[in-house]
């Protein structure tokens, strides 16, 4: 199977740091990948480069076998490449109706229309409502977002993400901020994301990382140390002098 | 685990469209019963509440942008000025002088300005959008200084004299003709504002205003947007310019000032921004109170309006209606 997303020998650096160093990688349909890595290892400048918030030094990035190195974060948004935030970001004074129903127009060229309300246009409504069921949300539908929960907050960034469509969904710390006994709900959360799309996820919560990824990828010091299964990376020599640590030996024994 | 479905709560999803209407019709209703109370109250005042409603489009159109999208400008009076020399020009030099073609000439103006200001303030992000929304109704009003042929220069361009509205309603002597072409000039852009703040082109612009990043994540063009709301408001505003020039049948350099564009930022800022209501009550009370309080000390008026404002900041953060607002809906809440 063709890869529908891939990034060529990426490279990035801030003067004489090299914070991306050479980053290869691609994803398939229905791929559930995490990135991983130490604090300092390039994640966040990763995301950037592969958005179009931050231009490489050198290297391309592929969606479909389409090359959209040269494309704006806005147009390559419209190409299927969708992030969520590791901080939310969101319209205070909006609810998370209204920011699901935005999504939707946009994505169907609808978000310029300067008459009508999406609540008088039944496919958006219905489509609104179906994404914010699965998501558990629908109860807080017309609530302010200021006035809901962290948690359900995060839970709204995946309702966004997943209103877009995307064939290639970047996950940047989903479950950053929430209590790690809430975690479940964003893991229920990303269960419910379609089976073709592809996820690259950016996690700290080794948990989280295990059940959600079929495979893992570890990023340190700007390199890909190490791109395998799950079962694998906590073996991995490399990965362990790089990041680990202690954990590694926690889940061995 | 899977999602517990516990949510059963019954959602009605369309009851918000018929509040929402219900709501700009009761807006429209006080409208047009202030109109009325107005026109027998003040008969002698026609032509000070007339240049009410010209203000009342101009600071609506600045809602527009700064209130709606967050765009910081002190330049709105290019929209406003251009509207009213496009109109006055279109009647003295040109000899088109029926009014409603005047006030669309004004509008074409206004939008083009809106336009023409929108790109280089677009450019900038705070202060630096500040700075060159000062630039901008610096040059705009030089421009207009400097181009005496066609504008009169500082002496201001006469020599308007509109035809009766549609043939029929001639502008007399009282102003009450000017006075009621206004008023339904001004229910209808109000009427069509509620319908564009709240459509999708609506919601993105508040979306921008709060996330300009989430927005252009969702694969949303941030200043294109913008630029369109700029546009829409150099209409409106527009609109209040030539509007202004059919009912004063003067277009004078003031028009395109700095001082212009700031007053009609404090009466947004008085009323309470991103409402349209606010625009319009901020409108009447900065007026109301630069007319009673001048003509009471005509050498410290200024002080009092300013002692207002900062009352106003100070104690209702939200604007006069944002603040009203807000009091009612929280008795409301506890009402229930």
């Amino acid at each position: 199977m063709t890869a529908v997303f891939q990034v060529d020998h990426l490279k990035k650096s801030f003067g004489g740091l090299d914070v991306t160093r050479d980053v290869s990688l691609s994803l398939k349909k229905g791929d559930r990948v995490a990135l991983i890595g130490p604090n300092g290892a390039g994640k966040t400048t990763f995301v950037n480069l592969v958005t179009g918030h931050l231009r490489p030094n050198s290297g391309r990035v592929l969606m479909g076998g389409e090359d959209i190195s040269a494309f704006n974060p806005m147009r390559r948004v419209r190409a299927g490449l969708v992030r969520s935030f590791q901080v939310t970001r969101l319209f205070a004074d909006m609810t998370p109706e209204q920011h699901v129903a935005l999504a939707i127009l946009q994505r169907e060229g609808k978000s310029g229309r300067i008459a009508g309300s999406f609540r008088a246009m039944p496919e958006v409504m219905h489509e609104t409502y179906a994404i914010l069921e699965t998501l558990n949300l629908a109860t807080l539908a017309t609530a302010p977002v200021s006035e809901i929960a962290y948690g359900q907050q995060r839970l709204l960034e995946i309702a966004l993400a997943m209103a877009l469509r995307p064939q290639v969904l970047l996950l940047d710390e989903p479950a950053a901020g929430v209590p790690h006994s809430d975690t479940f709900l964003i893991e229920s959360a990303l269960a419910q994301l379609p089976n073709d799309l592809a996820v690259l996820m950016i996690e700290h919560d080794m948990d989280l990382v295990f059940r959600f990824a079929k495979r893992v990828i570890v990023l340190a010091a700007g390199e890909i140390i190490f791109d395998g299964s799950p079962r694998e990376v906590t073996k991995d020599a490399r990965v362990r002098e790089a990041y680990l640590g202690s954990y590694a030996g926690a889940v061995n024994s | 685990m899977t999602i517990s479905n516990t949510s059963a709560t019954p959602i009605r999803p369309l009851a918000g469209v018929g509040n929402n209407w219900l709501r700009d019709l009761a807006g429209i209703a006080i409208i047009l019963a202030a109109a009325v109370a107005g026109y027998f109250l003040f008969p002698n005042n026609l032509a000070l509440l007339t240049r009410m409603i010209a203000i009342m489009l101009f600071v609506l159109s600045l809602d527009l942008v700064t209130g709606y999208c967050g765009v910081a400008t002190l330049g709105h009076a290019a929209l406003f000025g251009s509207g009213a020399y496009a109109a006055g020009i279109a009647a003295a030099h040109f000899g088109i002088t029926e009014p409603l073609t005047m006030v669309a000439i004004g509008a074409l103006g206004g939008a083009i300005a809106g336009l023409v200001s929108g790109v280089v303030i677009l450019r900038g992000h705070g202060l630096a959008q500040l700075v060159l929304s000062i630039a901008i109704i610096h040059l705009f009003h030089e421009a207009a200084n400097k181009a005496s042929a066609y504008t009169g220069g500082s002496d201001g361009l006469a020599g308007i004299s509109p035809e009766p509205i549609l043939g029929l309603f001639a502008f007399d002597l009282w102003g009450r003709t000017a006075y009621v072409f206004g008023i339904i000039l001004l229910v209808v852009i109000f009427f069509l504002l509620r319908i564009l703040v709240r459509s999708p082109f609506g919601m993105l612009c508040r979306g921008i205003r709060q996330d300009p990043v989430r927005v252009s994540a969702m694969g949303a063009s941030v200043k294109s947007t913008l630029l369109k709301m700029y546009v829409i408001s150099g209409l409106v505003a527009g609109v209040g310019g030539g509007f202004n020039a059919v009912s004063t049948q003067v277009v004078g350099l003031d028009s395109l000032s700095f001082t212009n564009s700031a007053e009609a930022l404090v009466m947004l800022v008085l009323g309470g921004t991103g409402t349209l209501y606010g625009a319009l009550i901020g409108t009447i009370v900065f007026i109301g109170v630069e007319d009673l309080v001048s003509a009471a000390n005509p050498f410290h008026w200024l002080t009092i309006v300013g002692a207002l404002l900062i009352a106003v900041v100070l104690f209702a953060p939200k604007g006069l209606y944002g603040t009203a607002a807000a009091i009612i809906e929280r008795y409301r809440k506890d009402g229930r």
